[in-house]
């Protein structure tokens, strides 16, 4: 592999691993802060990517779609939480598994009716569609380079509003011990909310930034979330940063597995994940 | 356990699937056989999930191993002797199951759940991405297996109705097996180690070799349920493998109320009973399932197996339990 294949892959792999990142972080702070297996989390990557795909074409720009995009899916997130999820606090992780799995037959149900079962593409926007010339042949695409720094610096802002604000304060509190933060006035449910309706958003938006890459296409919900769940147990389950450094272990592991060794590329990340876990049981970082 | 008092229900159950033959519609002898094959494969999950307290999310891929062990070792044009190919399929499958449960039981919680979902995955992808077993287009079993022992052959699996009784005796045997397992002091560990596995652990049992002899035979099971629906069916894909699968098997165990192999049976029944149902009044099926399990889990805490018990303590005008 000469040089400049090495650093596509290197930044490839860093895009795949920072996309996921945004995915896995609202998972693993629902599952360590609730106590909640979600497996629809990956349907709200699917809903970020279609909701790119419809509002994209309806307003003709990708960015307009992220922004109305998003507010949609901070709603959409605190009304699932009321209507749902807040009902699966005190649960069996057996019965969360279960209505979760349910969720995800309607989701996947409701997006085969609306939007049907085709193959969509998503433009890039027109100011990000250009390419950098590595070499004379090879080159590599800025929109690409545009989701590395997009996800970099919504990885400084969660680090930012988690250890600095009063906000974050409350939510590393409440993934310690429930119901002493209660006890000190703090409404735990609102907090709940806010966390569940931020991670649906991070979701959709890394759906919505992968959409013109990846394009959009029924399942594509599953693919993820499985990969999301090894992240999150690798990394430990409730940490952020421990999800940061697992996404980009896994993004590596994968990109680079798929250049390597392509008839075993589907099982590098699982070989990865079953190390880690033999040496740590608990993941990287526990709790952080 | 009042066994006993619940024989008779059971006996009665089984009569009325050994008619189904009688109604000489392929269909319905097909499909039971598929529900049957699904009651032997959430039975076995049942060992580990309602009894040892071991939330596989993977078993699915033991499921397919047989599966794929059935079709890779039949030859192309000639018919396997099915007392070869099943204790060499079942014979698979308890060994992944083994190498894999060495690994897994090191690990608890969701941490196991999620780590019997990634050694399931791997077993998926080397199926789907390898050639081996024609990657992701699956493979035909061209000869389904023949019974003939010295040239006697008591029963002909390509006779479908044969083939229904057999994968009827086979569960029967399952369900009276475990049945029997679980009444023995090494059923009775691990009913234990489900409870409290530190007090098993005070009291002398080394848990480990307890669980990995569970893990290892609820995946022979598996595959034994695998390699069934290979011959039924002719055919395998990778999506026996998938997670959808393990999902599927988990939900069937819930639904019939964790802990009870005769719920199990009838949570494969009533699974396979609302797909069918719901697939024949709309294509949109899944819509219909999803918000079922939805409804169930809200609703109705503790499954359907619950629900008997929820009717007494109506009808008694008791409060309903939480």
């Amino acid at each position: 592999m000469d040089f400049a294949s090495f650093l596509i892959q290197t930044l490839n792999s860093l895009q795949y691993g920072l996309l996921l990142f945004l995915v896995a972080s609202g998972l693993t702070l629902v599952f360590g802060i609730m106590g909640i297996i979600n497996l629809a989390h990956g349907s709200f990557y699917m809903v970020g990517a279609y909701l790119a795909f419809v509002l994209s074409s309806a307003t003709g720009s990708l960015v307009m779609a992220i922004v109305l995009g998003i507010p949609l899916a901070l709603v959409f997130g605190a009304i699932l939480e009321w209507a749902l999820f807040s009902h699966l606090y005190k649960r069996d992780h057996l019965e969360q598994v279960l209505l979760t799995y349910g969720l995800i037959l309607i989701f996947e149900q409701l997006r085969s009716l609306l939007v049907g079962d085709d193959v969509h593409g998503v433009a890039i926007p027109a100011f990000l569609d250009a390419s950098i010339q590595l070499t004379e042949v090879m080159s590599y695409p800025v929109y690409r380079l545009a989701i590395s720094a997009v996800c970099v610096a919504l990885a400084v802002a969660l680090y930012y509003v988690i250890q600095r604000t009063r906000l974050g304060m409350m939510i590393r509190a409440g993934n310690d011990d429930r119901s002493m933060v209660e006890s000190l006035g703090i409404n735990i449910d609102m907090i709940y909310r806010v966390v569940f309706a931020l991670g649906v958003a991070l979701a959709a938006l890394a759906g919505m930034l992968a959409a013109p890459i990846s394009s959009v296409f029924p399942n594509m919900g599953s693919q993820v979330l499985i990969i999301s769940f090894v992240i999150v147990v690798i990394g430990g389950i409730g940490s952020v940063w421990g999800a940061l450094v697992a996404a980009l272990i896994v993004g590596f592991a994968d990109t680079f597995g798929k250049v390597l060794i392509p008839e075993l590329s589907g099982i590098v990340v699982y070989v990865v994940m079953a190390v880690v876990l033999l040496w740590r049981p608990e993941g990287i970082l526990k709790k952080g | 356990m009042n066994a006993h008092a619940s024989l008779l229900p059971k006996l009665i159950a089984v009569a009325i699937i050994a008619c189904v033959p009688l109604s000489g519609e392929s269909f319905y002898i097909e499909i039971v056989g598929k529900v049957l094959v699904m009651a032997i494969f959430a039975m076995s999950l049942d060992l580990l999930v309602g009894f040892t307290g071991l939330v596989s999310f993977g078993h699915a891929a033991y499921f397919g191993i047989a599966a794929y062990a059935v079709a890779l070792l039949s030859p192309q044009y000639d018919a396997a002797s099915l007392w070869v190919v099943l204790p060499a399929a079942v014979a698979l499958s308890a060994l992944a199951a083994f190498v894999i449960g060495l690994f897994v039981l090191r690990t608890k919680g969701i941490y196991f759940i999620m780590v019997t979902l990634a050694f399931a995955q791997m077993a998926y992808f080397i199926f789907h991405d390898t050639p081996l077993g024609g990657g992701s287009d699956g493979m035909y079993l061209n000869n389904k297996p023949s019974a003939a022992i010295f040239g006697w052959e008591p029963f002909e699996l390509t006779n479908e109705v044969h083939l229904f009784y057999f994968i009827l005796a086979m569960m029967v045997l399952v369900y009276l097996f475990l049945a029997r397992l679980l009444q023995s002091p090494f059923g009775r560990v691990l009913v234990g180690i489900k409870s409290n596995e530190h007090r098993m652990q005070s009291l002398g049992y080394f848990t480990f070799r307890y669980k990995l002899g569970a893990f290892t035979l609820a995946g022979a099971l598996g595959g034994l349920a695998g390699f069934l629906y290979a011959v039924l069916f002719g055919f395998v894909t990778p999506e026996l493998l998938s997670w959808h699968e393990s999902g599927n098997v988990l939900l069937m165990v819930i639904l019939g109320g964790m802990g009870n192999l005769a719920g199990a049976v009838a949570g494969a029944f009533a699974f396979e009973a609302m797909r069918e149902i719901f697939a024949d009044i709309t294509k949109y099926w899944q819509l219909l399932m999803g918000s079922v399990i939805v409804a169930v889990v809200l609703f109705l805490p503790g499954g359907l197996a619950g629900v008997p018990g929820r009717i007494k303590r109506a009808l008694q005008g008791g409060r309903p339990n939480e």
